[in-house]
């Protein structure tokens, strides 16, 4: 293979340590691919090249001895929410301005402590609060992939197309590419994007609400949001704590797998990090489904949702039937629930992190004629709209008078979505596919959710319920709508059996393919 | 319930952000349309349910009450705008 940034990770894996390739080559193609491709794309905000390098070189000298950890020379880019020491690191805020830790988050220690090399850091939302990568103090990221028509060409000759179907004599169809710019999704648009457009072997990213599984189905990727508690919170920028969990962005469903592997573990820094062993992701990977037990609820057939979505689903039913699961209805009666609660519970946990940025202690600083008003000059030149919105709902509904009324009541509300999976489980479930979200990509600058906060809240409807019951989810690839954009399927599973996700998504990969974006940029 | 700017400015205040009377106004609208999409909360019967405390049944860590860490003025106060000898410098808050 001449272009190395094609090969998967278990692919790179393999000729890496059969020294085919070296890291060295492998990161140069990268950064090379980086340097032609983000100025149309936007999806790093601070490429590491030099460190790059290093960490390659570094690596190539272990692998030459026969030695190396599990990503060993596997090139990565990193979401900007992770604290990365003395390298840019501002959750793509302008409040965090200029900051460059003096530590290392623990998701990103244990990946280079296994071998990856850091290519950069990536686009997201800003604070991870969007569902576009409209939010970004950088600027938006820009989907590789774009909608598309198929026409039928007639070809008077054999003739070798670029891109099209060649056919003796006759027609040939062919896929033009319309030129709008779509969204990635959010909040980790730019890692989906890097990861779809062939910019990094696999990304980093969080989810609070979505924000790992919405981009990855909007650009034909894998992304899993593991259990809360699985991946250590500790030295990443902080949203909404009890809601806030890291996993990977990959290719497929193998590499998604082989990075949760290395990104989780057990830390004493982190309060909430679940004391269980690491199991191995890769393993369950293969496994037969026969005798699976996979619910199918019946809250997530939403009004208005595109026919084709609909279909996708019955697809990944057909798939999984087909494969031995047993497929059964089941009902999840709080799910309409979950957003309206998660919009009192992350803001609110948001406007209590976010308190911290006050223009003391890092990041910007405007000055003012006192102390208050530099904060509050502070705040209001660093945050973003979409981030003080946020702020304002939760310092509301957590004000005198309201907390009861709005907080308490969606904090009562959370138990009964999560006691309603409780149930299904109980009832000897093993795990639900659902879509992962209620469309395709969207346009940049969609003038109704520019209008009406609440629409671009609604791409999470799907997903948010898995972020507030502490659930681990998956998102995987399972088709193309009628516009030639990728669709995906949600896999949500039992606390800490990420295990049953990989097997199961790796059933419905096996059965849909995966999919790339045709080069544009 | 839905806010009017008053209010807004008033939550503003506290959460220490300066907004102008057009931001005040922009403000009022969003967060009336959020409050209003949150309103479908109270349809839900709630009676004898628990306020969720952690969504993952555990026991909170517990470590020995001992320093393990420390003697990092500088890296503390590398990334302020303003410092002296390691402390954070701020305006005057005491005439």
């Amino acid at each position: 293979m001449s272009d190395l940034t094609q090969l998967t990770i278990s692919q790179a894996r393999t000729k890496l340590r059969g020294k085919e390739i070296t890291a060295t080559e492998i990161t140069e193609a990268y950064l090379a691919a980086i340097d032609r491709a983000n100025p149309a794309l936007n999806a790093y905000v601070a490429v590491t090249g030099d460190k790059a390098r290093d960490m390659a070189k570094a690596s190539d000298a272990k692998l030459a001895k026969g030695e190396g950890g599990a990503l060993e020379g596997i090139p990565l880019g990193i979401k900007d929410l992770f604290g990365t020491e003395g390298v840019h690191t501002q959750a793509c805020s302008h409040v965090l301005d200029g900051f460059k830790p003096r530590y290392e988050s623990t998701v990103t220690t244990n990946l280079w402590a296994d071998g990856a090399v850091m290519l950069g850091k990536l686009n997201m939302d800003e604070f991870a609060m969007g569902s576009s990568n409209e939010t970004s103090y950088y600027g938006p990221v820009i989907n590789p992939w774009r909608r598309s028509r198929l026409d039928t060409v007639v070809m008077p000759t054999t003739h070798q197309g670029d891109g099209g179907f060649v056919s003796a004599g006759g027609t040939r169809t062919a896929r033009s590419l319309d030129n709008a710019q779509l969204v990635p999704g959010g909040s980790s648009g730019g890692s989906a994007t890097a990861v779809s457009a062939f910019l990094c072997a696999g990304a980093t990213a969080t989810d609070t609400g979505g924000s790992i599984r919405q981009p990855a189905a909007f650009t034909g990727t894998v992304g899993i949001k593991p259990t809360y508690g699985r991946c250590s919170r500790w030295g990443i920028v902080a949203f909404a704590s009890s809601l806030d969990q890291a996993g990977p962005i990959a290719r497929d469903v193998r590499d998604a797998a082989i990075l949760l592997k290395s990104m989780a573990s057990v830390d004493p820094k982190d309060t909430t990090s679940v004391d269980r062993p690491v199991p191995d992701y890769e393993a369950a990977i293969g496994k037969p489904i026969k005798g699976m037990k996979v619910g199918i609820p019946k809250e997530y057939r939403v009004d208005g949702m595109p026919e084709e979505i609909e279909a996708l689903w019955q697809k990944g039913i057909a798939w999984l039937k087909d494969a031995g699961a047993e497929i059964v209805d089941i009902s999840l009666p709080h799910t309409k629930y979950a957003l309206p609660a998660y919009y009192i519970v992350a803001p609110a946990e948001a406007s209590s992190n976010l308190a911290r940025y006050d223009g003391v202690r890092y990041g910007l600083r405007v000055p003012g004629k006192d102390i208050v008003d530099m904060y509050e000059k502070t705040r209001a030149a660093g945050f973003g709209r979409e981030v003080k919105r946020r702020i304002m709902i939760g310092t509301y509904v957590l004000s005198a008078g309201y907390y009861d009324a709005y907080y308490l009541q969606a904090q009562k509300v959370r138990n009964l979505i999560k006691r309603d999976f409780e149930n299904v489980f109980a009832a000897g479930v093993d795990v639900i596919l659902t879509p992962a979200t209620p469309s395709a990509a969207f346009g940049i600058a969609d003038e109704d959710m520019a209008a009406d906060p609440v629409k671009m809240y609604l791409n999470d409807i799907f997903t948010v319920t898995v972020n507030m019951a502490g659930l681990p989810g998956i998102a995987v690839p399972a088709g193309l709508d009628g516009k030639g954009l990728p669709l995906g399927l949600q896999l949500i599973g039992r606390p800490f059996d990420e295990e049953t996700l990989f097997q199961t998504a790796a059933v419905i990969e096996q059965a849909s393919g995966t999919f790339q974006p045709e080069k544009w940029w | 319930m839905s806010v009017d700017v008053k209010t807004v400015k008033r939550v503003a205040r506290l959460a220490r952000i300066a907004v102008s009377e057009e931001d005040a106004e922009r403000m009022t609208g969003e967060l009336n349309a959020i409050l209003g999409f949150v309103e479908q909360l109270n349809e839900v019967d709630v009676s004898g349910v628990e306020p969720m405390t952690s969504v993952t049944p555990m026991d909170m860590k517990k470590r020995r009450d001992v320093v393990t860490d420390g003697n990092k003025a500088a890296d503390i106060v590398a990334n302020a705008p303003a410092t002296e000898e390691n402390f954070f410098l701020v305006p005057k808050v005491v005439e």
